[in-house]
């Protein structure tokens, strides 16, 4: 009723009007001077204090004056059509879309229709799609990585980008020293740690204890202590404390800031830092398992692992090791080189082949390496160790049974004398420095099948350059080919080794892993393993000399 | 200027000649000897150890070096290089960030990925070196445990290269940027671009020096291998891969009997053969895969020249070329690759025949 007083009040003078006054819009006319000629009740309603002969620039909020002089300046369009120049804009927080007609050659009339609804759905819409797309990248950003320190950095920078000016991860620790990624808004993320008491900062120490289960908490920026707040940030105007939830283990903590000027955290907004929350948790608990399995894991591997070889007491020995799974390290083959207790004794090599492959066989190598180990004061009777050895694998609860060579190899002057015994296993290689492959004549049984495992021991001499290669049926039995269904084959090895005469033990072991691992290509192969003793070649002798042999044997 | 130019060919020649001989000893005094000489161990590095090595490789393909020697010399080189490692560990303290050098797997040249190592080390930066021959799940497992900056891939084989894209698309994954460098890449690094590594630098100086120009950026996230190489969705790289066993053994068939000497060959030069035509079929399927028919005809005028080293006629490449050609005659990519590099064999061919006379006359 007042409204329509109100535009009686107005235009009681205007009969011209009256039509005007059933439009459900609001609607202005003003004339070419930008004088108010009319508003009916809903225009008078919107714009308090508008009246015929007001000037609209007085009235009317800026966008809507600007729009009708804009209109003014290049019309004269035809009278009762609708033109074009629709602008929007808001009047008291809600927003319009003003469609201007002429209504006679002095007069414009602003039809005004109101959209707020609509805007406010497109913003949320708008909003909704943001975030929707900001964990999508969250997720595939945090999902690739299991590695902690990546995922903390992650974390940090997609938090400082969409969600405050900074954000702080905190990750538990067993220690006192938290470590701490901090990244601001555009800034890359660096890592550093805080020796500090978390029980300061209120909700803090429960995120990173994982227990009790805490909601978001907000921190009053006046009591937040003075390490929580990076140095430069300038005036914080709020802070959020949201805790990680990890699974069944502490993910730690994410702290939010924003300086004073910026809006502080709306409910909405502290909701989805939640759901964000949860994703950074997941995925930083799952990286601190994988680097707990992981590190589990490297330290039983340790003694699985082949050891590294070098010379030791004037012999060479170089090994090489691949097993059968790529993604695996250890598998059924083993070697393994101790020296002598005492200078002058010889140093004992082994290297052999367990039943089956991956990571049981791997432990029986564990054992047979342990129990030779332990034997070690009787190498010199190297049958001994075979049935110490055999009784030890039948009473123990595996199945498997192995194959093995032996050496035990001195020096003496500048010749290698070995002692090589070959329980089951391939024969070992003699290569000469001529080129000359000869087979090592010891033949025994298999270990850890039957009650007896019989033996015979060998003797050689190397001369220098001369190496001894000891080998798994992987190397030869290894299929592929340019053919692709070919055996490597003991032709083909001795081929080879042939060509090798005089070279480095290592590098030896280098050619020959690498002409099985090209011969069987992406195929499927068993492990493999290698291991050449040799005596090292005398340089200043061949120099002068390098093909004679019996030269240097003093 | 003049004399430090001078050492560094003296020392050159000492170290090829230690090498060639298989002299390991005198391959490290030699470095030592630079070393004392004023030559700084970067220097050492890439101006001793890394020509020498790629001289080891031109005599090789010029049959001046068997194989087996090639790899002694090689091994000599990676041994001295370690003895000159282990003089230096002491005295540059890591103050850089973590980078981790590894070959592509099924790379056996370790040694450039190893003097890059070796350069990173000396410049400060933490490096885990992997070595040849790395299987891709031991290189990711490596970066999800210890985060390196970086990833470093070498391979000079460019039949390594579909290896190479599903590693450096796997590091990526992680959040790591991939550097790639090597022969296998191509000229300019033409390869790098195209399986979207994050950069490519021509030797290990170069890599070092991009590494110190700031952190490459990030990788962008949930690429997939096929986003770089659409035309993979014609699966023809799929199907000669697949069927690459087949098609050797089809080629050698066919050979014998257009060649009925061939049937006399003995069981070496048939292996050889084997070999030739196994590498044809790989490079085929890696031009088929890179969508590069260069790639294929590159690799044949590299094998013709080594042939012809090894007095072996080059144009006898031809009808293994024809044979192919009839086997894949439903691929187009192929028969298109197929096709030019036999018209450019059949245009060189000339050049190799009056080769082969002047020998034969010789």
């Amino acid at each position: 009723m007042t409204s329509r007083s109100q535009d009686t009040a107005l235009h009681a003078d205007a009969p011209a009007y009256a039509a005007w006054t059933s439009v459900p819009h609001p609607v202005l006319i003003a004339d070419r001077s930008g004088t108010v000629a009319y508003a009916n009740a809903h225009g008078t309603a919107l714009f308090s204090g508008i009246r015929a002969g007001a000037a609209l620039a007085d009235t009317v909020p800026t966008w809507l004056a600007e729009a009708h002089d804009r209109r003014i300046a290049n019309s004269p369009e035809a009278a009762g059509k609708p033109v074009g120049g629709t602008v929007s804009g808001q009047v008291a927080g809600r927003s319009f879309e003003a469609h201007p007609t002429v209504l006679d050659e002095r007069s414009t009339v602003w039809w005004l229709v109101e959209d707020t609804d609509l805007r406010l759905a497109r913003e949320a819409l708008r909003t909704e799609r943001e975030r929707t797309a900001f964990l999508a990248e969250a997720s595939n950003a945090l999902l690739s990585s299991l590695n902690l320190k990546r995922c903390m950095d992650v974390t940090a920078r997609l938090a400082a980008q969409y969600l405050a000016d900074a954000a702080l991860v905190v990750a538990p620790a067993a220690g006192r020293r938290l470590p701490v990624v901090l990244c601001a808004q555009g800034g890359e993320p660096h890592e550093f740690f805080w020796d500090v008491r978390p029980e300061e900062v209120p909700g803090l120490a429960e995120a990173l204890q994982g227990f009790p289960p805490v909601p978001s908490r907000w921190i009053d920026p006046a009591s937040a202590p003075g390490w929580l707040i990076p140095d430069g940030f300038g005036t914080v105007g709020s802070i959020v404390v949201t805790p990680l939830p990890g699974q069944g283990v502490p993910g730690g903590a994410l702290i939010l800031l924003r300086r004073t000027g910026q809006e502080a955290f709306s409910e909405s907004e502290e909701v989805f830092a939640r759901l964000f929350a949860a994703r950074a948790g997941a995925a930083m608990s799952a990286a601190r398992l994988y680097a707990e399995q992981f590190s589990l894991a490297q330290t039983l591997m340790q003694e699985l692992l082949p050891p590294v070889l070098h010379q030791i007491a004037g012999v060479e020995f170089a090994g090489g090791y691949r097993a059968a799974q790529d993604h695996e390290r250890i598998g059924g083959d083993f070697y393994d080189v101790h020296p002598g207790a005492i200078a002058g004794q010889a140093s004992f090599a082994v290297l052999g082949d367990v039943s089956g492959k991956g990571l049981e066989a791997a432990v029986l190598t564990g054992k047979i390496r342990n129990t030779l180990q332990a034997l070690l004061p009787m190498a010199a009777d190297h049958q001994r160790m075979i049935n110490l050895l055999n009784s030890a694998l039948l009473t123990s609860h595996h199945t498997r049974f192995a194959t093995l060579v032996m050496v035990s190899a001195v020096r003496e002057a500048n010749l290698v004398r070995l002692r090589v015994t070959s329980a089951g296993h391939p024969p070992a290689l003699i290569v000469r420095t001529d080129g000359t492959v000869e087979e090592n004549a010891s033949r025994g049984a298999l270990v850890g099948a039957l009650p007896v495992a019989q033996a015979t021991t060998v003797e050689e001499t190397l001369a220098p350059g001369e190496f001894c290669v000891l080998f798994t049926d992987g190397i030869t039995e290894g299929r592929g080919g340019p053919l692709g269904d070919e055996m490597f084959g003991e032709t083909r090895l001795r081929r080879a080794l042939a060509r090798c005469a005089g070279m480095p033990a290592e590098a030896v072991v280098e050619h020959v892993q690498m002409l099985a691992a090209q011969w069987v290509g992406t195929q499927a192969h068993d492990d493999m393993a290698v291991m050449v003793v040799a005596a090292p070649r005398s340089h200043h002798l061949s120099a002068v000399d390098g093909h004679t042999r019996g030269r240097f044997t003093a | 200027m003049s004399t430090a130019t001078d050492t560094r060919s003296r020392r050159q020649d000492q170290l090829w000649q230690a090498l060639s001989v298989g002299d390991e000893d005198a391959a490290t005094r030699t470095l030592f000897g630079a070393l004392e000489e004023g030559m700084d161990a970067e220097n050492v590095l890439l101006g001793l150890i890394a020509p020498v090595q790629r001289r080891v490789g031109e005599e090789w393909a010029a049959n001046r070096l068997t194989v087996a020697q090639e790899h002694a010399a090689t091994a000599i080189n990676d041994r001295a290089l370690s003895a000159l490692s282990h003089h230096h560990r002491t005295r540059t303290a890591p103050v850089r960030g973590r980078v981790l050098v590894a070959c592509v797997d099924g790379e056996w040249h370790g040694l450039p990925a190893r003097i890059l190592a070796e350069v990173l080390k000396l410049r400060g930066w933490k490096v885990d070196y992997l070595g040849a021959q790395t299987p891709t799940p031991h290189l990711i497992a490596h970066v999800h445990q210890r985060g390196p900056q970086l990833v470093a891939l070498s391979s000079s084989i460019p039949t390594r290269l579909p290896t190479a894209h599903a590693t450096i698309t796997a590091v990526q994954a992680t959040g790591t940027p991939v550097l790639v460098g090597g022969a296998a890449f191509g000229v300019q690094g033409r390869y790098a671009r195209l399986l979207g590594a994050d950069a490519w630098a021509p030797d290990a100086g170069a890599a070092a020096e991009r590494l110190e120009q700031g952190p490459l950026p990030r990788p962008a996230p949930a690429r997939q291998p096929i986003d770089d190489l659409p035309h993979l969705a014609d699966q023809e790289y799929t199907m000669v891969a697949r069927t690459h066993l087949s098609l050797v053994r089809t080629v050698m068939d066919d050979l014998q009997d257009r060649f009925p000497a061939m049937r006399s060959y003995t069981p070496d030069q048939s292996a050889r053969t084997a070999e030739d035509v196994e590498h044809i079929v790989q490079f085929l399927a890696t031009a088929l895969y890179t969508g590069d028919p260069d790639l294929f005809t590159d690799f044949l005028t590299w094998t013709a020249h080594v042939l012809t080293a090894r007095d072996v006629p080059a144009h006898s490449l031809v009808p293994a070329l024809d044979i192919l050609t009839e086997q894949l005659k439903d691929f187009p990519r192929a028969l298109h690759i197929l096709t030019r590099a036999t018209d450019h064999l059949s245009r060189t061919r000339p050049d190799h025949a009056a080769a082969d006379d002047a020998r034969n006359h010789a």
